[in-house]
């Protein structure tokens, strides 16, 4: 087991003691003891998440951008330095394996993100090129996400942070450490990555929850994240998809395509691991489709009503394999839910047959009460769920 | 130059004896073929080179006796100087009191000797070779289809593998099982189940080990090689018996004649540095020059590391294809020693004619352990003091390729690793030849008097120089992972490469095991089919 460099801080303020693990790394699955308040620090002023345990290659050297564009699905020689891609890579059948985020640190220079470790195949896919792949996940790794993120950040960095745009990144120093901040995250909401040699961590977590306490930032975990991150219409492997790498029969795998994210597939460009069979899946039509579902609570309230219960809401994210008819017959699944708190709707995202996903379609998920298998109604919405535009905006000057 | 503007049908890269094969078919077929090879002398591992002049030596290759006779015929090699010096006996293993242990071609004749060692052995010898020709028998048959093309094979795909065995089908089902059976042994534990005398089991164990890695007692599918160089051989039993008139390029040379008369062109010292591909399709191939040739179909005649990781750019392959590459496993695992001899040495016990002990093929192989020990060390990258050493004097059978009264000696060393833990093979290159001189003198001791040049081909040379990878004889050890549908790669067992008009037919493909000419002939007609 390993532990952030952040953890001398967050074991003393995880007060539950609720932890998971993540790739054998020790992660705050909440701080408080209701992770519904860390939950509202994300959408109404600010919350850190100490991200550290996700793993991150630097990719170097005079082929990098050629490297990386025949390994992931975005097109690399259009990013610019200091831009950062969300992206995903498949095997040769067009399944995807992960998604991640690829920052360009420079000319011959990246940061890749991963969910799942990636080394071997990195390494294994170099195809003769000029290229370096180094395991840097010791580096520290703070989320700072919410409306006031910028705010409290600009307290402690003369960085031009009012002009730093969406998915880009600058080098600055917090409170006179070197960092680099990147205008990131996993929740939807205005927020920024930070990332910090580790010996530098425990002072810059300091610097940061000091000037944090005019902005009411707390630390959030997991749970908290997990309801933003539907939220914000974000996959999760393990849970939207699983990587092709870990799985045994066809119909676990999907593609980028089926997953909605053909936006980062670049089909295009000269060559990717995949490209072909997603060309070709493209041209036969895709089996799924993935959308948003907002679930009818009047419907739904009747259901909990058969029972002599009261509705229930899921305040803490699921993720798991929910069946969804049309009519009686399975459409499809979803694959994470929630309940969310500031739109006050019941959202989950769901993989159906292109026939049943554009908006306004109505469908049925199945509720298991008692082990019973019911059906609420729901209607098919687009993603995001939540999409503010502070999120991508840039600050008042 | 007139290949300026000029598209082939084909391109063959690579003049190894394979790479000639498949030329001689394509151009008898028609087809206008270019072989280039980078060497200034065709043959590749089949070659024969003058290192002290005056003497022939048959560089790596010695023994022609495997080459499918189909391929003999159909290419007319005989027309074409290409003759075998029938030499007998086939084996001679010297062993350490001075004794010889003979197998000759004539059954009865080894009976005799056997007799001298043990008398069980003497009467389960003629038992063992009926049993194992019917078994081999089926390996032959699978040593000429083309396998099936099982890229992931799941358990249903079984069926397919009966595929397999259809051809071998009407020799017996009692036959298959044996085949089956005998296919992940040991040779020494199915030479245990035949006979008790380790000087018997040591001369015929052997011959199973020429081309693999492994030693004669793990568990790797040595009892198939030991089939498998069994079914390919010319004598009927478990070694070849294939001296070539004028040493053993003289096959490679008809070989290229053969081409030429049906209208092929070879270019030697044209080493080709690119597979050029374009939009899934082969466009020709790029000489080191830069100059650019085109043709409708390139074959690689080259192993597989070279084709699929330097001269097709493997950016556009697939990672599973470029995994299935990676991980083929080489590790030659021989040295060569050649010695021009001022005249015959003197090898003791010898009683009568010379060439009644010395023309065939001579083992330093006294026993099954004498081979695993051996063998063992390269493990660990090193090498035994002991080696296990085959070797002929092809002078006795052929005097042409030595000056009057001289003689040649040629030894393959095993064990010596590729990899060395500590040194390297430049400066160890002196080491083999004293220890080879040394292990030899103790059976003939005037060895190193009648010396008078010697030539060493390290381990890294057999690639360095004849481009074998990792110096492995058969681009790729013959394993039970190797074989059949999985030579060279899942998938691609069926000479065909991954884009269109790309083909394989080294030695690296299915049948694999040496100088046999399937490859070429199999690929050849594969790409004619597909025409
Ligand atoms: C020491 C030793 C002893 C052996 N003894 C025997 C034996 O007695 N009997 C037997 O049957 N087998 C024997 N073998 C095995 C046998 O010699 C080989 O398996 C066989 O010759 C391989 O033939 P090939 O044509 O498939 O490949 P190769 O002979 O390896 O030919 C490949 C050719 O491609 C050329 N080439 C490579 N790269 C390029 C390029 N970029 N451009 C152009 N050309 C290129 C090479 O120079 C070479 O000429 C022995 C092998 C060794 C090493």
């Amino acid at each position: 087991m390993r532990l952030s460099p952040f953890n001398p801080r967050t074991s003393e303020l995880c007060e539950p003691y609720n932890w998971s693990l993540w790739q054998n790394w020790l992660l705050a699955d909440m701080y408080a003891p209701d992770h519904i308040q860390e939950y509202y620090a994300i959408r109404s002023a600010c919350g850190v998440f100490d991200m550290s345990p996700i793993p991150k290659y630097h990719i170097h050297g005079p082929d990098a951008v050629r490297y990386l564009d025949r390994i992931v699905t975005q097109d690399v020689s259009r990013c610019a330095v200091g831009q950062v891609l969300y992206t995903a890579w498949c095997d040769d059948e067009g399944k995807i394996m992960d998604d991640g985020i690829l920052f360009r640190l420079g000319e011959e220079s990246f940061r890749l993100t991963t969910g799942d470790p990636w080394l071997f195949w990195l390494e294994d896919n170099t195809a003769n090129l000029n290229v370096v792949i180094e395991d840097v996940t010791d580096l520290g790794t703070l989320a700072l996400q919410g409306p006031f993120s910028r705010d409290l950040l600009k307290t402690l960095s003369k960085a031009d942070l009012d002009n730093l745009r969406y998915f880009h990144m600058i080098e600055a120093e917090l409170a006179g450490i070197p960092v680099e901040i990147s205008r990131t995250g996993y929740t939807g909401d205005l927020g920024y990555e930070i990332w910090v040699q580790p010996h530098q961590a425990v002072p810059l977590w300091d610097a940061i929850f000091e000037a944090g306490q005019d902005y009411s930032l707390v630390p959030f975990g997991d749970y908290a994240l997990e309801m933003a991150r539907i939220e914000a219409g974000l996959l999760l492997i393990d849970a939207d998809f699983y990587s092709s790498k870990r799985v045994v029969h066809d119909f676990e795998k999907s593609s980028p395509l089926e997953l909605g994210i053909g936006w980062a597939v670049k089909m295009n460009k000269d060559y990717f691991i995949g490209q072909k069979a997603l060309k070709a899946e493209l041209a036969r039509g895709l089996a799924w489709e993935t959308v948003g579902l907002e679930i009818d609570l009047n419907s739904l309230e009747a259901v909990y009503a058969e029972f002599g219960m009261p509705l229930y809401l899921p305040y803490e994210a699921w993720m798991e394999a929910v069946p969804v008819y049309s009519d009686g017959q399975q459409i499809g699944k979803a694959t994470s839910g929630t309940w969310s708190p500031v739109l006050k709707k019941y959202i989950a995202i769901a993989r159906l047959r292109p026939q049943f996903t554009s908006p306004g379609t109505r469908v049925n998920m199945e509720v298991t009460i008692d082990a019973q298998r019911k059906q609420t109604q729901a209607t098919v919405v687009k993603m995001p769920f939540f999409n503010p535009s502070r999120k991508t905006s840039l600050g008042k000057v | 130059m007139s290949e300026k503007n000029k598209k082939y049908d084909v391109i063959i890269v690579g003049g190894g004896h394979n790479g000639l094969v498949a030329a001689g078919y394509l151009a008898k077929a028609g087809q206008s073929v270019l072989v280039l090879e980078k060497r200034d002398m065709l043959g590749g591992a089949t070659i024969t080179e003058e290192f002290v002049p005056g003497f022939k030596f048959s560089s790596l290759a010695n023994d022609a006796g495997s080459l499918s006779p189909e391929v003999a015929t159909d290419l007319k090699l005989h027309n074409h100087g290409f003759n075998i010096i029938p030499t007998n006996p086939l084996i001679n293993s010297l062993l350490p009191d001075g004794n010889h242990l003979r197998i000759w071609q004539d059954t009865e004749k080894t009976v005799e000797e056997i007799a001298k060692f043990s008398k069980a052995d003497a009467e389960a010898y003629p038992k063992f070779v009926e049993r194992m020709q019917k078994v081999s028998g089926i390996v032959a048959k699978m040593n000429e289809i083309v396998p099936p093309d099982l890229p992931d094979l799941a358990f249903f795909d079984i069926k397919e593998l009966s595929a397999l065995l259809s051809p071998s089908l009407n020799l017996g089902w009692r036959h298959i099982a044996q085949v089956i059976r005998l296919l992940p042994m040991s040779v020494s534990d199915l030479l245990n189940e035949w006979f008790e005398s380790d000087t018997v089991k040591g001369a015929i164990a052997a011959s199973a080990i020429l081309n693999t890695t492994f030693g004669p007692q793990e568990i790797n599918s040595t009892a198939y090689t030991f089939l498998q160089n069994w079914s390919v051989s010319n004598t009927g039993l478990f070694r070849s018996s294939g001296q070539v008139k004028g040493g053993v390029g003289a096959l490679s040379e008809a070989l290229a004649k053969s081409a030429q008369s049906f209208g092929a062109t070879i270019m030697t010292g044209a080493a080709v540095a690119k597979i050029n591909i374009s939009a899934d399709s082969v466009r020709g191939v790029i000489l080191a020059s830069g100059e650019e040739i085109l043709a409708k179909a390139v074959i690689s005649a080259t192993d597989m590391r070279t084709t699929f990781l330097k001269l097709v750019d493997p950016y556009y392959l697939e990672a599973k294809f470029i995994k299935h590459v990676k991980n083929i496993k080489y590790q030659g695992t021989m040295a060569r020693v050649h010695l021009a001899l001022e005249r015959l040495p003197t090898f003791s016990g010898m009683d009568g004619d010379v060439s009644e002990y010395l023309s065939g093929h001579i083992q330093v192989s006294p026993s099954v352990e004498y081979i695993q020990r051996a063998s063992d060390r390269i493990k660990y990258g090193e090498y035994s003091e002991k080696p296990y050493l085959d070797m002929q004097i092809p002078t006795l059978a052929d005097p042409s390729l030595a000056p009057d009264g001289k003689h040649i000696l040629s030894v393959t060393v095993k064990y010596m690793p590729y990899k060395l833990r500590d040194g390297n093979w430049d400066d160890l290159r002196e080491e083999i030849g004293k220890l080879v001189i040394d292990t030899l003198s103790e059976y003939a001791p005037d060895l190193r008097e009648c010396v008078q040049e010697q030539k060493i081909i390290t381990p890294l040379e057999m690639e360095s120089v004849y481009a074998l990878p990792e110096g492995s004889p058969v681009h790729g050890d013959m394993a039970l992972n190797q074989f059949l549908w999985m030579r060279p790669m899942p998938g691609h067992a069926q000479y065909r490469g991954p884009f269109e008009g790309l083909y394989m037919c080294s030695v690296a493909t299915h049948p694999g095991c040496g100088v046999t000419g399937i490859s070429g002939r199999n690929a050849a007609r594969q790409l004619l089919g597909d025409q």
